[in-house]
């Protein structure tokens, strides 16, 4: 496997000097942490966010944080939640006495994490809430497993409660709007081809010529079945009618996030939104908005994934909100 | 009657480290099967680092070693095992606060850290995780006065052979279903060295 790289250990590292370094103007590196804030973090009278998660999945979260979405994203080690200590100076640097909500998405690691930072927080007499991510329909939803896992479905988590919190809400009600989203969002995947850690040097796992992996997840994680190669409209539409099938969404108005997970062309990502659009047209949902690229990746995987999300006057007025975000500028 | 000094307890430690190492590329085999393939590397990685804590620090009391040995594994281990690992030592290292360690006390810091560990892993017995393993140590420690040490690594074999046949409920194997299988949990394994390097150090109460 080729990459360009200096040297594996020193991946994050090198990845987050880059970043700050393109984005002087608005962001910024709290010193010896793997913690992106926004430049002007703490920012008064408003309510922090956090986010963050392993990295190889850029832009998620740095990409994010930007007056209108997050104020802070912590970045662990290839797909390996960061830890504690460093989410905790993520909270400390975006704490104005305002109260600070953690946005995880479902894995054990990461909220395990991001829980013991919480406790830190609260120790230091930081108001800290959270919420838990977990869009992917391809698990099974039980309270006796770890349950669904949050994937690109988290987009709209951080675009929603940004803007929220812009607007001067309290904690409390920052944290209702993102449950919402959380409620009324849905997200499935699938995989051609798998992603190579830099660290371990081969692929993830392993997928014969002609098979993909319907329900993948963001770090090649099982998910409901191999089947051989389809055509772009045949997968769509298994991802979509498992979507649909998951809430109600006769009658509504929809935003989508067609996400490719790194190494599948726009030109693939725009045949499957054309479907999209044609299912979703058929059962009479309309759409709002529609974001199509790389929003959460798995480093170089093949694949995609599909996320709808039910929209009401509040979802539509926040998802409408200005953003500066880098990722996600509107 | 003491059963673990300052000292025993910082060999402790060392002995962890020297079974991360040795058993580092089967820990990590064992994640690949049903995981993400990472556990040997940062346990290894982990207790290197609490190794190299503990060589510059003086320590009065087996509370205030522990205590270091969590906060290093929280900090450096990442994953679901620095926080699995780090709470265990932490509530062990409160439970052990300005006492002596004779094997009522030890058995008192054994159930904190496994209440810790189910508290921060959501986990019950039977769901293919760590907890199994501490759980059996604890149920160990509650027989009255322990005769043979050897007797602890016993129980905490027999576990680890019980996972094989579980299907994960909890943690990233739980994706897997029921091809989980036929396969040992990593992190019950890495539990199971850090039993076995404490047997290796523990005196018996006479």
């Amino acid at each position: 496997m080729k990459k360009v790289l200096n040297s594996t250990d020193q991946v994050v590292e090198e990845m987050l000097d880059g970043f700050v370094t393109a984005h002087a103007d608005s962001v910024k590196r709290i010193p010896d942490t793997t913690v992106i804030a926004r430049k002007d973090a703490p920012v008064s009278g408003k309510v922090g966010l956090v986010s963050g998660g392993g990295s190889g999945h850029e832009p998620a979260h740095g990409g994010y944080v930007g007056k209108g979405m997050l104020d802070a994203a912590v970045v662990g080690e290839v797909f390996t939640s960061p830890t504690p200590d460093q989410v905790l100076e993520g909270i400390k640097a975006t704490d104005s006495g305002s109260g600070v909500l953690l946005i995880i998405k479902n894995y054990t690691g990461d909220v395990m994490n991001f829980d013991m930072a919480a406790e830190l927080a609260e120790a230091e007499g930081i108001t800290v809430e959270k919420v838990i991510v977990n869009d992917d329909v391809a698990v099974e939803d039980s309270t006796f497993t770890t349950g669904r896992r949050g994937i690109a479905g988290t987009v709209f988590v951080h675009k929603i409660a940004g803007a929220i919190a812009e607007s001067g809400a309290s904690l409390a009600e920052v944290k209702a709007a993102a449950e919402k989203v959380i409620k009324n969002v849905r997200s499935m995947g699938v995989a051609l081809e798998s992603c190579t850690v830099p660290a371990a040097g081969k692929p993830s796992f392993t997928l014969k010529e002609d098979e993909v992996e319907i329900g993948i997840g963001i770090h090649g994680e099982p998910g409901i079945e191999r089947v051989p190669l389809q055509s772009a409209n045949e997968i769509t539409s298994t991802l979509v009618a498992k979507i649909l099938a998951d809430i109600d969404y006769t009658n509504s108005e929809v935003a989508v996030l067609v996400n490719g997970m790194g190494a599948t062309p726009e030109m693939e990502l725009f045949i499957v939104h054309r479907q999209v659009a044609k299912m979703l047209g058929e059962k009479g949902i309309n759409i709002y908005k529609t974001w199509v690229g790389e929003y959460m990746t798995s480093l170089e995987m093949t694949g995609f994934s599909i996320s709808l999300l039910k929209l009401d006057d509040q979802l539509k007025e926040a998802l409408d909100g200005q953003s500066d975000a880098i990722a996600f500028r509107l | 009657m003491i059963i673990l000094t300052v000292e025993q307890t910082i060999q402790w430690m060392k002995e962890i480290h020297k079974r991360m190492e040795v058993n580092k590329e089967q820990l990590t085999t064992l994640d690949q099967a049903i995981g993400d393939g990472d556990h040997g590397i940062n346990m290894e990685r982990g207790f290197a680092e609490v190794v190299d804590k503990i060589n510059n620090t003086d320590y009065d009391t087996v509370a205030d070693v522990l205590k270091s040995a969590a906060m290093t594994l929280t900090a450096k281990v990442g994953g679901a095992s620095g926080p699995l690992y780090g709470t265990a030592f932490l509530k062990m290292a409160t439970a052990l606060q300005d006492k002596e360690v004779n094997q009522q006390n030890f058995k008192v810091a054994i159930d904190e850290a496994l209440e810790g560990i189910k508290m921060r892993g959501k986990a019950e017995f039977g769901e293919k995780t760590m907890y199994d393993v501490w759980y059996q140590a604890a149920a160990f420690l509650d027989s009255e006065k322990v005769e043979d040490w050897q007797e602890l690594i016993e129980a905490c074999q027999a576990t680890i052979e019980d996972t094989r046949a579980l299907i994960a409920t909890k943690g990233r194997a739980s994706y897997l279903k029921e091809r989980a299988i036929g396969h040992v949990d990593p992190g019950s394994m890495s539990s199971f060295y850090m039993f076995e390097a404490l047997v290796s150090v523990l005196e018996l109460e006479v």
